[in-house]
């Protein structure tokens, strides 16, 4: 039997997705885990990760003029819609590729190079919750999404060959290319946000593109408190749009200090109020997943 | 002058300070939005008459009957955005699309043609009569968030300001990298946390890259001892500004107000920050 792959999604950064994750991870057993924000990843913080397999990520290709051999047609600037081409007194050069190839492919003078680059760099690791999948996509590089899914691939594998029941995904802010990446074909999505304006506006985009692509979501609030009222109107929303709501969570400096130490919150803070609360929110989330 | 406001890891006070930098400095900036995944300055600026223009992209479409299902277009096409299945022949994916147009391009029968789609959108605001708000938004489940950014930062000014400030999106990858490139002046806004560090460090690796100029803004701080603050002074980064870490301005956010609504004496701050990023960029005041 295939594994369930919950995600875990936000919209707006900074909502506490990584250290939910982290500590979720700590009481998910047969679980393998995804972190799939691959341009700005955090779990490995929190898990003290041994990398036991490592490859590299060929995320495309760059292209690029040789001078030699360019006659300043021009042609590549007119048919590149990214804007990659410029051109200061003739001479022509390509930044921020898209690696599209549509250059390459008609330069009548053969002069653009296509050479494979390596954009980053995927992991396989024994962590203190478990095997987890993650990478490290190199700054400022194309193809956050490609190394999402690959990541997301993985980590099916692992699970498949573990035996284990479920892939806990640790996914990016947005609704771009990785975040896509990470929720398509995915069993759910637990969406974490925050009662301010950012949060609810995000909510309810990310939202929407759970429904586009049919998953299934359920909404956590946390820090609460910081707005009750505007809680109350997130999970109204939520609820509208057809989502379940989990339990909420207070605004808590444990999330920070976890992070200091280094520490899953239940590892940081056995035994506490927040500790019990999230494992609640958890067993209630894979409860709701598998049915 | 432009000056990217970027972060590497989410929620750590982008947008909180972009909005404040443009509102103390109104007469002289304007300020787009170009985290058009999720848009949020419009949210904290608001009234004043918008218009709004719509980013379209060209998908192809297939006239099943001139495509011999040659392959030709789905070989070239980096995305996976076509494929010839069987007896259907040749289907395409306009979610995957990345616009590029080679597709048509490559086609030795004519088979395909463009298709227009909805990409996002930019809507123009002046509030108050004096400050400029653009703001790019991508359509939801469109994969061209740098498509939208271009459109964003391209569109024309309605007011003239020596300044342009971008509220960029988070991460490192491409959508960061296409709204910082055309920037001359990158300032990260961190916070004092290991993760906001780690995030950092994975931005200033992205800025080195492309040659930007750079600089750090601390949120949520605790003074000139934190985390950040060490860890920016090791490393030689010059940190412009410190957002101290306080309930009540945490409280102002959520209630939809600014950082200048929550301590007034921000706003001198922000002028005089402003004047040294202009001195550093472009050796003169702002005229």
């Amino acid at each position: 039997m295939s594994p369930k792959e919950i995600v875990v999604l936000s919209g707006k950064g900074g909502t506490g997705k990584t250290s939910l994750t982290a500590a979720f991870a700590t009481f998910a057993h047969k679980t393998v885990l995804a972190d799939c924000d691959v341009d700005a990843a955090n779990l490995h913080l929190l898990l003290t990760p041994r990398v036991t397999e490592t490859g590299t990520f060929m995320g495309g290709h760059e292209a690029s003029i040789r001078e030699a051999d360019c006659t300043s047609c021009g042609l590549c600037a007119e048919l590149c819609r990214f804007g990659s081409v410029s051109e200061i007194d003739g001479w022509f050069g390509i930044t921020n590729c898209e690696g599209c190839g549509v250059c390459v492919e008609f330069c009548p003078a053969k002069a653009i190079d296509w050479k494979p680059s390596v954009t980053g760099t995927w992991m396989v690791s024994d962590s203190i919750a478990g095997t987890m999948v993650h990478a490290r996509l190199r700054p400022g590089a194309e193809n956050s999404g490609k190394l999402a899914s690959l990541v997301r691939k993985l980590a099916r594998d692992q699970a498949q060959a573990q035996g284990a029941d479920i892939v806990l995904i640790d996914g990016p802010p947005g609704i771009g290319c990785p975040a896509i990446a990470s929720l398509t074909g995915a069993s759910a999505a637990l969406v974490v946000t925050e009662p301010t304006p950012s949060g609810l506006h995000d909510l309810d985009r990310i939202l929407d593109l759970a429904s586009h692509f049919s998953v299934p979501a359920r909404v956590l609030v946390n820090k609460w408190d910081l707005n009750p009222e505007l809680t109350e109107r997130i999970e109204t929303l939520a609820r509208g749009k057809g989502c379940s709501v989990a339990q909420r969570l207070p605004y808590a400096k444990e999330f920070t200090q976890s992070q200091m130490a280094a520490l899953p919150i239940p590892l940081r803070f056995p035994g506490s109020e927040l500790a019990g609360r999230i494992e609640e929110i958890w067993k209630e989330t894979q409860s709701w997943t598998m049915s | 002058m432009k000056i990217a406001v970027a972060s590497g890891k989410g929620g750590t006070g982008k947008t909180t300070f972009s909005v404040a930098l443009a509102l103390a400095n109104r007469d002289r900036a304007r300020l787009v939005d170009c985290d058009v995944e999720e848009p949020n300055a419009h949210l904290f600026l608001r009234g004043g008459e918008s218009t709004t223009t719509q980013v379209w992209a060209s998908v192809p479409e297939v006239d099943a009957s001139l495509c011999d299902s040659c392959g030709k277009c789905t070989s070239f096409c980096r995305y996976n955005a076509l494929a010839v299945a069987g007896t259907a022949g040749l289907l395409v994916f306009p979610e995957l699309c990345h616009d590029c147009g080679g597709c048509i391009l490559v086609c030795p029968n004519k088979a395909l043609s463009e298709r227009k789609v909805l990409r996002g959108t930019i809507e123009s605001r002046v509030i108050d009569g004096t400050l400029e708000l653009v703001t790019g938004r991508l359509e939801v489940g469109s994969p061209s968030a740098p498509t939208v950014i271009r459109a964003a930062i391209e569109n024309p000014s309605a007011l003239q300001r020596r300044v342009t400030i971008f509220d960029a999106p988070p991460g490192t990858a491409c959508s960061f990298a296409s709204c910082v490139h055309q920037a001359d002046h990158c300032v990260l806004v961190t916070d004092p946390t290991p993760f906001g560090l780690h995030d950092l460090d994975l931005a200033i690796e992205a800025i080195q890259g492309m040659a930007k100029p750079f600089s750090v803004v601390i949120n949520r701080s605790n003074g000139d001892d934190d985390l950040a603050s060490r860890h920016c002074r090791r490393r030689g980064i010059p940190v412009l500004m410190r957002i101290p870490e306080r309930r009540e301005i945490a409280e102002c956010y959520s209630k939809g107000g600014s950082l200048l609504d929550a301590d007034p004496s921000m706003g001198e701050r922000l002028r005089a920050l402003l004047d040294d990023l202009h001195f550093h960029v472009s050796g003169g005041p702002i005229l």
